[in-house]
Protein backbone atom coordinates (compact mmCIF):
# COMPACT_ATOMS: atom_id res chain seq x y z
CA UNK A 1 0.00 0.00 0.00
CA UNK A 2 2.70 2.23 1.03
CA UNK A 3 5.15 1.59 -2.00
CA UNK A 4 1.81 2.37 -4.29
CA UNK A 5 1.51 5.36 -2.62
CA UNK A 6 5.17 6.28 -2.98
CA UNK A 7 5.25 5.70 -6.39
CA UNK A 8 2.20 8.11 -7.13
CA UNK A 9 3.67 10.70 -5.04
CA UNK A 10 7.20 10.32 -6.98
CA UNK A 11 5.63 9.94 -10.26
CA UNK A 12 4.29 13.79 -9.64
CA UNK A 13 7.05 14.96 -7.86
CA UNK A 14 9.48 13.80 -10.96
CA UNK A 15 7.28 14.45 -13.98
CA UNK A 16 6.38 18.33 -12.44
CA UNK A 17 10.25 18.96 -11.63
CA UNK A 18 10.79 17.91 -15.82
CA UNK A 19 7.87 19.84 -16.84
CA UNK A 20 9.45 23.31 -14.60
CA UNK A 21 12.69 22.99 -16.11
CA UNK A 22 11.25 22.57 -20.31
CA UNK A 23 8.90 25.20 -19.52
CA UNK A 24 9.25 27.88 -21.86
CA UNK A 25 7.06 29.92 -19.48
CA UNK A 26 8.01 31.40 -16.64
CA UNK A 27 5.22 31.03 -14.23
CA UNK A 28 4.44 27.88 -15.37
CA UNK A 29 7.63 26.81 -14.95
CA UNK A 30 7.12 28.31 -10.79
CA UNK A 31 3.95 26.42 -10.63
CA UNK A 32 5.05 23.04 -11.53
CA UNK A 33 7.96 23.96 -8.77
CA UNK A 34 5.03 24.41 -5.96
CA UNK A 35 3.43 21.16 -7.31
CA UNK A 36 6.22 19.41 -6.98
CA UNK A 37 7.67 21.05 -3.58
CA UNK A 38 3.98 19.95 -2.18
CA UNK A 39 4.86 16.67 -3.37
CA UNK A 40 7.81 16.28 -1.43
CA UNK A 41 5.74 17.09 1.27
CA UNK A 42 3.85 14.38 0.71
CA UNK A 43 7.17 12.21 0.38
CA UNK A 44 7.65 13.69 4.09
CA UNK A 45 4.55 12.06 5.29
CA UNK A 46 5.15 8.67 3.93
CA UNK A 47 8.60 8.61 5.86
CA UNK A 48 6.58 9.41 8.83
CA UNK A 49 8.26 12.85 9.20
CA UNK A 50 5.23 15.07 10.13
CA UNK A 51 6.99 18.51 11.12
CA UNK A 52 9.17 18.65 7.77
CA UNK A 53 6.58 17.93 5.65
CA UNK A 54 4.45 20.66 7.30
CA UNK A 55 7.01 22.95 7.17
CA UNK A 56 8.18 21.97 3.85
CA UNK A 57 4.47 22.85 2.60
CA UNK A 58 4.80 25.80 5.04
CA UNK A 59 8.23 27.68 4.37
CA UNK A 60 8.73 26.51 0.48
CA UNK A 61 5.56 25.66 -1.41
CA UNK A 62 4.01 28.78 0.74
CA UNK A 63 6.46 31.20 1.05
CA UNK A 64 9.69 31.33 -0.60
CA UNK A 65 7.67 30.10 -4.30
CA UNK A 66 5.32 33.03 -3.47
CA UNK A 67 8.58 35.76 -3.96
CA UNK A 68 10.14 33.94 -7.40
CA UNK A 69 6.98 34.61 -8.40
CA UNK A 70 6.44 38.09 -7.31
CA UNK A 71 10.08 38.72 -8.55
CA UNK A 72 9.05 37.19 -12.06
CA UNK A 73 6.04 39.50 -12.18
CA UNK A 74 8.31 42.28 -11.10
CA UNK A 75 10.17 42.15 -14.82
CA UNK A 76 8.20 42.63 -17.87
CA UNK A 77 5.27 40.03 -18.28
CA UNK A 78 5.84 39.98 -22.16
CA UNK A 79 9.29 39.27 -22.03
CA UNK A 80 9.19 36.18 -19.41
CA UNK A 81 7.12 34.54 -22.43
CA UNK A 82 10.34 33.98 -24.71
CA UNK A 83 12.86 32.85 -22.86
CA UNK A 84 15.55 30.88 -24.98
CA UNK A 85 15.22 27.40 -23.89
CA UNK A 86 18.89 25.93 -23.10
CA UNK A 87 21.29 28.83 -23.68
CA UNK A 88 23.78 27.08 -25.70
CA UNK A 89 25.16 25.50 -22.22
CA UNK A 90 23.80 21.78 -23.55
CA UNK A 91 27.16 20.32 -22.98
CA UNK A 92 28.50 21.35 -19.33
CA UNK A 93 24.44 20.35 -18.30
CA UNK A 94 24.73 17.30 -20.29
CA UNK A 95 28.36 16.70 -18.28
CA UNK A 96 26.97 17.45 -15.17
CA UNK A 97 23.81 15.29 -15.31
CA UNK A 98 25.92 12.53 -16.37
CA UNK A 99 28.18 13.12 -12.81
CA UNK A 100 25.12 13.32 -10.95
CA UNK A 101 23.58 10.05 -12.56
CA UNK A 102 26.90 7.90 -11.54
CA UNK A 103 26.61 9.26 -8.44
CA UNK A 104 22.94 8.19 -7.72
CA UNK A 105 23.34 4.91 -9.79
CA UNK A 106 26.59 3.78 -7.61
CA UNK A 107 24.65 4.83 -4.61
CA UNK A 108 21.56 2.78 -5.27
CA UNK A 109 23.31 -0.53 -6.87
CA UNK A 110 27.11 -0.13 -5.83
CA UNK A 111 28.18 -1.05 -2.34
CA UNK A 112 25.95 1.15 -0.26
CA UNK A 113 23.55 -1.82 -0.28
CA UNK A 114 22.88 -1.29 3.31
CA UNK A 115 20.37 1.94 1.91
CA UNK A 116 18.01 -0.21 1.67
CA UNK A 117 18.22 -3.33 4.39
CA UNK A 118 16.36 -1.27 7.39
CA UNK A 119 14.73 2.25 6.08
CA UNK A 120 12.80 2.15 9.24
CA UNK A 121 15.77 1.99 11.49
CA UNK A 122 16.07 6.16 11.99
CA UNK A 123 12.92 6.86 11.88
CA UNK A 124 12.16 4.56 14.61
CA UNK A 125 14.41 6.57 16.57
CA UNK A 126 12.44 10.08 15.84
CA UNK A 127 9.18 8.18 16.13
CA UNK A 128 10.20 6.79 19.41
CA UNK A 129 8.99 10.24 20.97
CA UNK A 130 5.48 9.83 21.80
CA UNK A 131 3.51 12.57 19.84
CA UNK A 132 5.65 12.61 17.02
CA UNK A 133 8.93 13.79 16.02
CA UNK A 134 8.23 17.58 16.57
CA UNK A 135 9.81 17.36 20.18
CA UNK A 136 13.00 15.19 19.01
CA UNK A 137 14.04 17.26 15.83
CA UNK A 138 13.98 20.53 18.24
CA UNK A 139 15.73 18.52 20.85
CA UNK A 140 18.59 17.48 18.83
CA UNK A 141 19.05 21.04 16.63
CA UNK A 142 19.32 22.94 20.15
CA UNK A 143 21.93 19.96 21.36
CA UNK A 144 23.77 17.64 18.88
CA UNK A 145 23.22 20.05 15.73
CA UNK A 146 23.85 23.60 17.44
CA UNK A 147 26.49 24.70 15.94
CA UNK A 148 25.59 24.20 12.17
CA UNK A 149 21.89 25.70 12.83
CA UNK A 150 23.40 28.68 14.45
CA UNK A 151 26.33 29.15 11.26
CA UNK A 152 22.88 28.55 9.55
CA UNK A 153 21.01 31.45 10.32
CA UNK A 154 23.99 33.86 10.65
CA UNK A 155 24.48 33.07 7.02
CA UNK A 156 20.73 33.92 6.42
CA UNK A 157 21.13 36.85 8.44
CA UNK A 158 24.11 37.70 6.31
CA UNK A 159 22.25 36.95 3.14
CA UNK A 160 19.56 39.77 4.27
CA UNK A 161 22.07 42.30 5.26
CA UNK A 162 23.72 42.16 1.81
CA UNK A 163 20.71 41.75 0.18
CA UNK A 164 19.17 45.41 1.61
CA UNK A 165 22.26 46.46 0.98
CA UNK A 166 22.66 46.16 -2.59
CA UNK A 167 19.35 47.14 -3.22
CA UNK A 168 19.62 50.40 -1.07
CA UNK A 169 21.53 53.26 -2.47
CA UNK A 170 21.96 54.68 0.80
CA UNK A 171 20.99 52.99 3.83
CA UNK B 1 -12.62 -5.50 9.76
CA UNK B 2 -15.73 -3.80 9.53
CA UNK B 3 -15.09 -1.51 12.87
CA UNK B 4 -11.71 -0.55 11.10
CA UNK B 5 -13.96 0.39 7.73
CA UNK B 6 -16.48 1.93 9.69
CA UNK B 7 -13.83 4.26 11.93
CA UNK B 8 -11.68 5.07 8.86
CA UNK B 9 -13.70 5.55 5.94
CA UNK B 10 -17.20 5.97 6.49
CA UNK B 11 -17.15 7.76 9.37
CA UNK B 12 -14.67 10.63 7.76
CA UNK B 13 -16.38 10.51 5.00
CA UNK B 14 -20.23 11.09 6.74
CA UNK B 15 -18.16 14.30 8.06
CA UNK B 16 -16.75 15.89 5.36
CA UNK B 17 -20.56 15.38 3.18
CA UNK B 18 -21.79 16.74 6.02
CA UNK B 19 -19.18 20.26 6.61
CA UNK B 20 -19.07 20.54 2.84
CA UNK B 21 -22.92 20.67 2.67
CA UNK B 22 -23.27 22.90 5.24
CA UNK B 23 -20.78 25.07 4.16
CA UNK B 24 -22.14 26.07 0.94
CA UNK B 25 -25.56 27.54 2.79
CA UNK B 26 -23.33 28.99 5.74
CA UNK B 27 -21.39 30.96 3.43
CA UNK B 28 -24.49 32.58 1.94
CA UNK B 29 -25.62 33.40 5.11
CA UNK B 30 -22.26 34.94 6.15
CA UNK B 31 -22.15 37.19 3.27
CA UNK B 32 -26.21 37.98 3.68
CA UNK B 33 -25.35 38.82 7.56
CA UNK B 34 -22.44 40.53 6.29
CA UNK B 35 -24.76 43.10 4.00
CA UNK B 36 -26.92 43.26 6.26
CA UNK B 37 -24.90 44.39 9.12
CA UNK B 38 -22.94 46.94 7.30
CA UNK B 39 -26.53 48.10 6.07
CA UNK B 40 -27.34 48.56 9.88
CA UNK B 41 -24.20 50.27 10.13
CA UNK B 42 -24.72 52.98 8.02
CA UNK B 43 -28.53 53.51 8.84
CA UNK B 44 -30.25 51.44 5.69
CA UNK B 45 -32.04 48.00 5.66
CA UNK B 46 -29.85 45.78 3.45
CA UNK B 47 -31.96 42.83 1.27
CA UNK B 48 -35.43 43.33 2.09
CA UNK B 49 -37.17 41.84 -0.73
CA UNK B 50 -36.61 38.00 -1.76
CA UNK B 51 -38.42 36.58 1.33
CA UNK B 52 -38.93 37.98 5.21
CA UNK B 53 -36.02 40.12 5.67
CA UNK B 54 -34.31 38.99 2.60
CA UNK B 55 -33.85 35.70 4.20
CA UNK B 56 -34.05 33.88 0.97
CA UNK B 57 -31.21 36.76 -0.87
CA UNK B 58 -28.38 34.10 -1.02
CA UNK B 59 -30.57 31.08 -2.47
CA UNK B 60 -31.68 33.71 -4.78
CA UNK B 61 -27.71 35.19 -5.68
CA UNK B 62 -26.10 31.62 -5.89
CA UNK B 63 -29.13 30.75 -8.67
CA UNK B 64 -28.51 33.66 -10.45
CA UNK B 65 -24.70 33.09 -9.94
CA UNK B 66 -24.84 29.60 -11.86
CA UNK B 67 -26.73 30.53 -14.77
CA UNK B 68 -24.94 33.53 -15.29
CA UNK B 69 -22.46 32.87 -18.49
CA UNK B 70 -18.85 31.75 -17.80
CA UNK B 71 -16.80 34.28 -19.53
CA UNK B 72 -13.08 33.37 -20.51
CA UNK B 73 -10.87 36.67 -21.61
CA UNK B 74 -9.75 35.97 -25.15
CA UNK B 75 -5.67 37.10 -24.05
CA UNK B 76 -5.77 34.82 -20.84
CA UNK B 77 -3.73 31.84 -19.64
CA UNK B 78 -6.40 29.59 -19.76
CA UNK B 79 -5.46 26.69 -17.64
CA UNK B 80 -4.23 28.95 -14.73
CA UNK B 81 -7.07 30.76 -14.98
CA UNK B 82 -9.32 28.23 -14.68
CA UNK B 83 -7.58 26.88 -12.14
CA UNK B 84 -6.79 29.75 -9.86
CA UNK B 85 -10.06 29.81 -8.11
CA UNK B 86 -10.07 25.88 -7.82
CA UNK B 87 -6.70 26.58 -5.58
CA UNK B 88 -8.45 29.10 -3.39
CA UNK B 89 -11.48 26.34 -2.65
CA UNK B 90 -9.69 23.47 -2.34
CA UNK B 91 -6.99 24.84 -0.38
CA UNK B 92 -9.73 26.39 2.03
CA UNK B 93 -11.65 23.50 2.33
CA UNK B 94 -8.88 21.71 3.22
CA UNK B 95 -7.72 23.23 6.08
CA UNK B 96 -11.58 22.66 7.62
CA UNK B 97 -10.39 19.08 8.11
CA UNK B 98 -8.10 20.22 10.85
CA UNK B 99 -10.39 22.30 12.78
CA UNK B 100 -11.91 20.68 15.76
CA UNK B 101 -15.46 21.47 15.92
CA UNK B 102 -16.33 19.95 19.48
CA UNK B 103 -15.42 17.44 21.55
CA UNK B 104 -17.25 14.27 19.39
CA UNK B 105 -20.75 12.75 19.95
CA UNK B 106 -21.34 9.12 20.20
CA UNK B 107 -23.74 7.72 17.84
CA UNK B 108 -24.86 3.74 17.15
CA UNK B 109 -21.92 2.71 19.13
CA UNK B 110 -19.51 4.82 17.57
CA UNK B 111 -17.56 7.35 19.07
CA UNK B 112 -17.72 10.54 16.36
CA UNK B 113 -15.35 13.03 16.78
CA UNK B 114 -15.36 16.57 16.64
CA UNK B 115 -12.19 16.95 14.36
CA UNK B 116 -12.19 15.40 10.79
CA UNK B 117 -8.40 14.81 11.16
CA UNK B 118 -6.53 15.05 14.36
CA UNK B 119 -2.84 15.42 12.87
CA UNK B 120 0.00 16.04 15.26
CA UNK B 121 1.03 19.20 12.95
CA UNK B 122 -2.13 20.44 12.98
CA UNK B 123 -1.83 24.01 13.01
CA UNK B 124 1.36 24.09 11.01
CA UNK B 125 -0.43 22.21 8.43
CA UNK B 126 -3.18 24.49 8.13
CA UNK B 127 -1.44 27.36 7.75
CA UNK B 128 0.78 25.97 5.35
CA UNK B 129 -1.89 24.91 3.32
CA UNK B 130 -4.05 28.59 3.72
CA UNK B 131 -0.63 29.72 2.65
CA UNK B 132 -1.49 28.29 -0.69
CA UNK B 133 -4.38 30.42 -1.34
CA UNK B 134 -1.81 33.09 -2.32
CA UNK B 135 -1.42 31.19 -5.26
CA UNK B 136 -4.81 31.31 -6.39
CA UNK B 137 -5.09 34.90 -6.07
CA UNK B 138 -1.71 35.70 -7.34
CA UNK B 139 -2.17 33.65 -10.57
CA UNK B 140 -5.64 34.53 -10.62
CA UNK B 141 -4.65 38.07 -11.22
CA UNK B 142 -1.86 37.21 -13.57
CA UNK B 143 -3.95 34.86 -16.28
CA UNK B 144 -6.05 37.51 -16.35
CA UNK B 145 -3.49 39.33 -18.45
CA UNK B 146 -4.88 42.56 -17.58
CA UNK B 147 -3.47 45.50 -15.53
CA UNK B 148 -6.09 45.57 -12.38
CA UNK B 149 -5.80 42.05 -11.66
CA UNK B 150 -2.24 42.13 -11.77
CA UNK B 151 -1.44 45.17 -9.94
CA UNK B 152 -3.89 43.50 -7.55
CA UNK B 153 -2.35 40.49 -7.44
CA UNK B 154 1.25 41.99 -6.64
CA UNK B 155 -0.04 43.72 -3.55
CA UNK B 156 -1.91 40.17 -2.62
CA UNK B 157 1.57 38.66 -2.86
CA UNK B 158 3.29 41.03 -0.93
CA UNK B 159 0.54 41.40 1.77
CA UNK B 160 -0.17 37.73 2.25
CA UNK B 161 3.23 36.86 2.49
CA UNK B 162 4.25 39.49 5.06
CA UNK B 163 1.48 38.99 7.14
CA UNK B 164 2.17 35.14 7.35
CA UNK B 165 5.33 36.01 9.50
CA UNK B 166 3.67 38.01 12.27
CA UNK B 167 0.57 35.60 12.44
CA UNK B 168 2.98 32.49 12.67
CA UNK B 169 5.24 34.12 15.59
CA UNK B 170 1.70 35.12 17.25
CA UNK B 171 0.71 31.56 16.55
CA UNK B 172 3.80 30.17 18.15
CA UNK B 173 3.50 32.28 21.40
CA UNK B 174 0.49 30.53 21.29
CA UNK B 175 2.08 27.25 21.20
CA UNK B 176 4.58 28.10 23.73
CA UNK B 177 1.89 28.29 25.98
CA UNK B 178 -0.01 24.44 25.17
CA UNK B 179 3.59 22.70 23.95
CA UNK B 180 1.59 20.76 21.48
CA UNK B 181 1.08 21.40 17.49
CA UNK B 182 -2.26 19.26 17.51
CA UNK B 183 -5.46 22.00 17.34
CA UNK B 184 -7.05 19.04 20.09
CA UNK B 185 -4.13 19.20 21.92
CA UNK B 186 -4.23 23.16 21.99
CA UNK B 187 -8.04 22.82 23.75
CA UNK B 188 -6.84 20.04 25.73
CA UNK B 189 -4.06 22.16 27.21
CA UNK B 190 -6.05 25.04 27.56
CA UNK B 191 -8.74 22.82 29.76
CA UNK B 192 -5.92 21.34 31.97
CA UNK B 193 -4.57 24.88 32.81
CA UNK B 194 -7.85 26.03 33.85
CA UNK B 195 -7.30 28.97 31.56
CA UNK B 196 -7.85 30.45 27.40
CA UNK B 197 -4.94 31.47 26.64
CA UNK B 198 -5.83 34.68 26.03
CA UNK B 199 -5.50 35.50 29.53
CA UNK B 200 -1.91 34.78 29.04
CA UNK B 201 -1.05 35.84 25.87
CA UNK B 202 -2.97 39.13 25.05
CA UNK B 203 -0.95 40.48 22.74
CA UNK B 204 0.10 37.35 20.86
CA UNK B 205 -3.85 37.65 20.44
CA UNK B 206 -4.27 41.20 19.31
CA UNK B 207 -1.19 40.56 16.56
CA UNK B 208 -3.10 37.00 15.47
CA UNK B 209 -6.22 39.26 14.93
CA UNK B 210 -5.06 41.83 12.92
CA UNK B 211 -2.11 39.70 11.07
CA UNK B 212 -5.90 37.31 10.72
CA UNK B 213 -7.55 40.23 9.11
CA UNK B 214 -4.70 41.32 6.46
CA UNK B 215 -4.06 37.53 5.80
CA UNK B 216 -7.66 37.27 4.41
CA UNK B 217 -7.76 40.28 2.49
CA UNK B 218 -10.30 41.72 4.21
CA UNK B 219 -11.38 45.54 4.78
CA UNK B 220 -9.31 47.43 6.36
CA UNK B 221 -6.38 45.69 4.65
CA UNK B 222 -8.37 44.74 1.51
CA UNK B 223 -5.51 46.03 -0.69
CA UNK B 224 -5.52 43.33 -3.21
CA UNK B 225 -9.36 43.83 -4.26
CA UNK B 226 -9.64 47.98 -3.20
CA UNK B 227 -12.91 48.43 -5.24
CA UNK B 228 -12.42 51.89 -5.44
CA UNK B 229 -8.82 51.93 -7.00
CA UNK B 230 -8.84 48.64 -8.86
CA UNK B 231 -12.57 48.13 -9.76
CA UNK B 232 -12.64 44.47 -8.54
CA UNK B 233 -8.57 43.77 -7.91
CA UNK B 234 -7.45 40.77 -9.12
CA UNK B 235 -10.45 38.80 -10.05
CA UNK B 236 -11.70 41.86 -12.16
CA UNK B 237 -12.11 39.91 -15.10
CA UNK B 238 -13.78 36.90 -13.23
CA UNK B 239 -17.79 36.12 -13.37
CA UNK B 240 -20.19 34.18 -12.74
CA UNK B 241 -19.40 30.59 -11.11
CA UNK B 242 -15.47 30.95 -11.24
CA UNK B 243 -15.80 34.31 -9.12
CA UNK B 244 -18.32 32.44 -6.88
CA UNK B 245 -15.44 29.78 -5.68
CA UNK B 246 -13.15 33.04 -4.93
CA UNK B 247 -15.42 34.29 -2.96
CA UNK B 248 -16.57 30.83 -1.16
CA UNK B 249 -12.71 30.62 -0.30
CA UNK B 250 -12.95 33.60 0.89
CA UNK B 251 -15.57 33.51 3.11
CA UNK B 252 -14.55 30.03 4.05
CA UNK B 253 -10.67 31.19 4.58
CA UNK B 254 -12.19 33.96 7.36
CA UNK B 255 -14.57 30.59 8.71
CA UNK B 256 -11.15 28.93 9.24
CA UNK B 257 -8.95 32.03 10.62
CA UNK B 258 -11.52 32.59 12.93
CA UNK B 259 -11.86 29.08 13.89
CA UNK B 260 -7.85 28.97 14.98
CA UNK B 261 -8.08 31.88 16.86
CA UNK B 262 -10.97 30.56 18.94
CA UNK B 263 -9.13 27.66 19.36
CA UNK B 264 -6.22 28.97 20.07
CA UNK B 265 -6.79 31.48 22.11
CA UNK B 266 -10.45 31.55 23.39
CA UNK B 267 -10.94 27.46 24.62
CA UNK B 268 -11.92 26.26 21.67
CA UNK B 269 -15.22 24.16 21.84
CA UNK B 270 -14.85 24.68 26.34
CA UNK B 271 -17.79 26.35 28.07
CA UNK B 272 -16.75 29.53 30.07
CA UNK B 273 -14.69 28.94 32.80
CA UNK B 274 -14.14 25.59 32.09
CA UNK B 275 -12.28 24.40 35.51
CA UNK B 276 -14.91 26.57 37.62
CA UNK B 277 -17.72 24.13 39.15
CA UNK B 278 -20.34 25.74 39.78
CA UNK B 279 -21.04 26.90 36.37
CA UNK B 280 -21.23 22.97 35.71
CA UNK B 281 -24.77 23.26 34.34
CA UNK B 282 -23.61 25.57 31.30
CA UNK B 283 -22.45 22.22 30.02
CA UNK B 284 -25.63 21.06 29.17
CA UNK B 285 -25.19 22.94 26.01
CA UNK B 286 -22.91 21.08 23.72
CA UNK B 287 -19.43 22.06 22.96
CA UNK B 288 -19.97 22.09 19.17
CA UNK B 289 -22.47 25.04 19.99
CA UNK B 290 -19.86 26.42 22.04
CA UNK B 291 -17.43 26.51 19.17
CA UNK B 292 -19.77 28.11 16.68
CA UNK B 293 -20.28 30.78 19.20
CA UNK B 294 -17.22 31.92 19.48
CA UNK B 295 -16.48 31.34 15.58
CA UNK B 296 -19.71 33.76 14.63
CA UNK B 297 -18.08 36.26 17.54
CA UNK B 298 -15.35 36.78 15.63
CA UNK B 299 -17.28 36.55 11.98
CA UNK B 300 -19.33 39.34 13.30
CA UNK B 301 -16.12 41.41 14.56
CA UNK B 302 -14.43 40.77 10.76
CA UNK B 303 -17.84 42.85 9.72
CA UNK B 304 -17.93 45.16 12.42
CA UNK B 305 -14.34 46.31 11.42
CA UNK B 306 -15.14 46.22 7.52
CA UNK B 307 -17.59 48.62 8.56
CA UNK B 308 -16.05 51.00 11.38
CA UNK B 309 -11.95 51.36 9.52
CA UNK B 310 -11.46 53.31 6.32
CA UNK B 311 -8.92 51.37 3.75
CA UNK B 312 -5.46 51.45 4.67
CA UNK B 313 -2.44 52.92 1.89
CA UNK B 314 0.16 50.42 0.73
CA UNK B 315 2.67 51.88 2.69
CA UNK B 316 0.69 52.58 5.97
CA UNK B 317 -0.26 48.70 5.78
CA UNK B 318 3.49 47.46 5.00
CA UNK B 319 4.59 49.65 7.60
CA UNK B 320 2.08 48.23 10.59
CA UNK B 321 3.60 45.00 9.49
CA UNK B 322 6.83 45.34 9.23
CA UNK B 323 7.57 48.04 11.96
CA UNK B 324 4.79 47.36 14.84
CA UNK B 325 3.67 43.82 14.04
CA UNK B 326 6.69 41.53 13.94
CA UNK B 327 8.97 43.20 16.45
CA UNK B 328 5.98 43.22 18.68
CA UNK B 329 5.65 39.71 17.99
CA UNK B 330 9.10 38.56 18.53
CA UNK B 331 9.48 40.43 21.66
CA UNK B 332 6.13 38.58 22.95
CA UNK B 333 8.29 35.41 22.22
CA UNK B 334 10.96 37.10 24.12
CA UNK B 335 9.14 37.67 27.33
CA UNK B 336 6.66 34.65 27.06
CA UNK B 337 10.04 32.21 26.94
CA UNK B 338 11.70 34.15 29.93
CA UNK B 339 8.62 34.01 31.80
CA UNK B 340 7.85 30.55 31.44
CA UNK B 341 12.08 29.89 32.03
CA UNK B 342 11.25 31.74 35.29
CA UNK B 343 8.51 29.85 36.64
CA UNK B 344 8.70 26.43 35.54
Amino acid sequence: MEIYAFYAIAAVVLSSAVLMVTSRNLVHSIVYMVISFVAVGGLFILLEAEFVAAVQILVYAGGIVVLFLFVVMLVNVTETYQVEFLHRQWLPAAVLSLILATQIGFLVWGNAGDLSADPSASASVLRAVDGGNTETLGMMLYTDYLLPFEVASVLLLVAMIGAIYLSKKRV
Amino acid sequence: MTDFLIINVVIPLVQIGVLLGILGLATGYIVLAERKVLAFIQSRLGPMRVGPHGLLQPIADSLKLILKEDLIPGSADKLLYIASPIVVVAAAFTTLALIPFGEGITLFGYHIPGVIADVNVGILLILGISGLTTYGIILGGWSSNSKYPLLGAMRAAAQMVSYEIALTFAVLAGLMMAGTLSMVGIVEAQLDMGVWFIFVQPVAWGIFTIAMVAETNRAPFDMAEAESELVGGFFTEYSGMRWALFFLGEYTAMLVMAAINVTLFWGGWLRPFPNVEALAFLDAVPSGIWFLLKVTTFLYLYIWIRGTFPRYRYDQLMALNWKSLIPLSILNLLVTGVVMLLLA
